[in-house]
């Protein structure tokens, strides 16, 4: 660990905006994609009673 | 559990493969997680500080994760497109669109933190060198693959449609690279480029090993997801899915 | 080797039949490539010393776009009055016969704009020699546009939103030949050897006419299903 205080670690060095934007991004991302996927997946649940009303 | 080792063939039916899939989810789930926190802390508590680029390089380890995964997933795709065409099975079809979205993510990725790391450390946000102009190109190739699919109404014809599309596309991006790579050198104007990357200590390498490999866990459980939902959507009408659906 | 010629010469001579009696598509498509070269200049600014510079790719992307332009017509008229159909399902060889129609589109669509282009390069003032590798670098890749063309063209056959999306799918996997065929006129500009950009355009031309028309008759076959 070499990080003198929590300030140092979000400062990054000066480079903050740019590390944090990247792996902020990324995670951002990595979120969204299962979320999006899970709202699908719900999707298609809710409408297979319906398709069976009409079979 | 023997039957599943010994088997593989009952499981390209997507009857069979979307318990497998649902089962194998958690897993996967968990290994990215796992992965993931033992990549960040490597690349924010145990790599040192650059010599050249301060604590600005550490972008890396999201950067080559991203990008290594964008062409790993391309490739993936490609060989399931070669297995649809050739033996025609659906869940290959399947398959090849559940990767695409999640590769297209990881190509835009590389291509933000790509920008991210370039304006600090070269002043600009966006340099024409032959790695981050491919990385461009294989967005699109990803943009071109979902685009058609979509616009293709019937699912088998979409399947092997975008499955010629991604062959076509595979073999060209090695010729793509190359003549990215040629055009790059013979105007060689400015002297940065992304490949000069700090000089490699064993944690960076570690640190750069660990978050790919938690991004290549991370995309297989989309892919897992993605395809029971794509099943599902296809295969509607059959009885096995009015059982399986809530599960 | 008459199983090959025959119905390939049927095929080519079928189509540029058909293109004849649509002679204005084609001057058309011709002048959209002649317009897009012209506006260029009007973006950017009349210096010569720049215009010079830009040219090869302001003249490679005009015949791009204008080859994008024209690429719908390969297939799609056959396929609207059911001709592609009986075609894929005569006892000739489909992938013969393909080879015939993409032949007959570069004669009616490409050969023109080769031709165009060196009058073209006499706008942006270049010289005769440059001129030359030109119309050279043309000749080795407009074929190359409608081979790599043809395939996107037959997977976007009778799909929503056609033209721009055949756009998208084939831009791509035109740039090593904008990349090879610019890039021999520039290498001439700056005096030196086009033996490189040349070479690897022939490949490129080699490589697409082999694979080509056995690509696209397999996407087609999956079109016509």
């Amino acid at each position: 660990m070499h990080w003198n205080s929590l300030n140092d670690f979000f400062a990054m060095g000066g480079y903050g905006l740019y590390v944090w934007g990247s792996f902020g991004a990324c995670a951002l991302g990595m979120l969204i994609e299962p979320l999006l996927l899970r709202a699908r997946r719900r999707a298609i649940v809710a409408r297979v009673p319906a398709k069976e009303l009409m079979e | 559990m023997n039957a599943p080792l010994i088997n593989w063939y009952k499981f390209s039916s997507p009857a069979t493969f979307y318990p497998l899939a649902g089962k194998l989810i958690p897993w996967f789930a968990a290994a990215t997680i796992l992965l993931a926190a033992v990549g960040l802390w490597i690349s924010f508590f145990v790599a040192p500080t650059d010599a050249q680029q301060g604590e600005g390089y550490r972008i890396i380890f999201v950067h080559v994760a991203a990008s290594w995964m964008s062409m790993f997933i391309y490739c993936v795709m490609a060989f399931w497109s070669a297995m649809c065409l050739s033996f025609n099975t659906r869940l290959s079809g399947m398959m090849a669109s559940a990767l695409a979205p999640t590769g297209a993510m990881f190509a835009f990725l590389s291509l933000l933190t790509g920008s991210l790391w370039g304006k600090p450390m070269w002043g600009a946000w966006w340099v024409w060198d032959a790695r981050l102009t491919s990385q461009l190109i294989l967005f699109f190739l990803y943009l071109g693959f979902m685009a058609l699919q979509s616009a293709i109404d019937d699912p088998r014809r979409a399947d092997k449609a975008g499955a010629i599309l991604s062959l076509v596309g595979v073999i060209n991006v090695p010729i793509i690279y190359f003549s990215v790579q040629w055009w790059n050198t013979l105007h060689q104007g400015a002297s940065v480029s992304m490949t000069k990357s700090p000089s490699m200590a064993q944690t960076m390498l570690w640190g750069m090993l660990i978050m790919a490999l938690a991004f290549w866990a991370y995309s297989i459980t989309m892919a897992l997801l993605r395809v029971r939902c794509i099943i599902l959507e296809r295969e509607m009408t059959n009885e096995w899915v009015k059982k399986n659906a809530l599960e | 080797m008459s199983a090959f010629f025959v119905p390939f010469k049927q095929s080519v001579q079928r189509d540029l039949l058909l293109a004849a009696r649509h002679k204005t598509e084609l001057i058309t498509a011709l002048f959209f490539f002649v317009i897009v070269v012209n506006l260029l200049p009007l973006g950017v600014g009349p210096d010569p010393e720049l215009l010079r510079k830009i040219a090869p790719g302001i003249l490679w992307i005009g015949a791009l776009l204008a080859t994008l332009l024209g690429l719908q017509r390969m297939f799609a008229p056959d396929h609207a009055d059911g001709t592609l159909e009986q075609m894929a399902l005569s006892p000739q060889s489909f992938t013969v016969l393909v080879a015939g129609k993409i032949t007959a589109h570069w004669l009616v669509a490409g050969v023109p704009v080769v031709l165009m282009a060196p009058l073209l390069g006499l706008q942006f003032d270049l010289s005769a020699r440059s001129l030359w590798v030109l119309t050279l670098s043309f000749l080795l890749g407009r074929p190359v546009l409608s081979l790599i063309g043809s395939v996107g063209a037959a997977l976007t056959l009778g799909v929503r939103g056609g033209g721009v999306l055949l756009s998208l799918l084939i831009l791509p996997l035109y740039i090593p030949a904008l990349i090879f065929g610019a890039g021999a006129v520039e290498a001439d500009l700056a005096g030196l050897s086009i033996e490189g950009h040349m070479s690897l355009l022939a490949a490129l031309a080699v490589l697409s006419a082999f694979f080509g028309p056995w690509v696209t008759t397999f996407a087609l076959r999956i079109a016509l299903e």
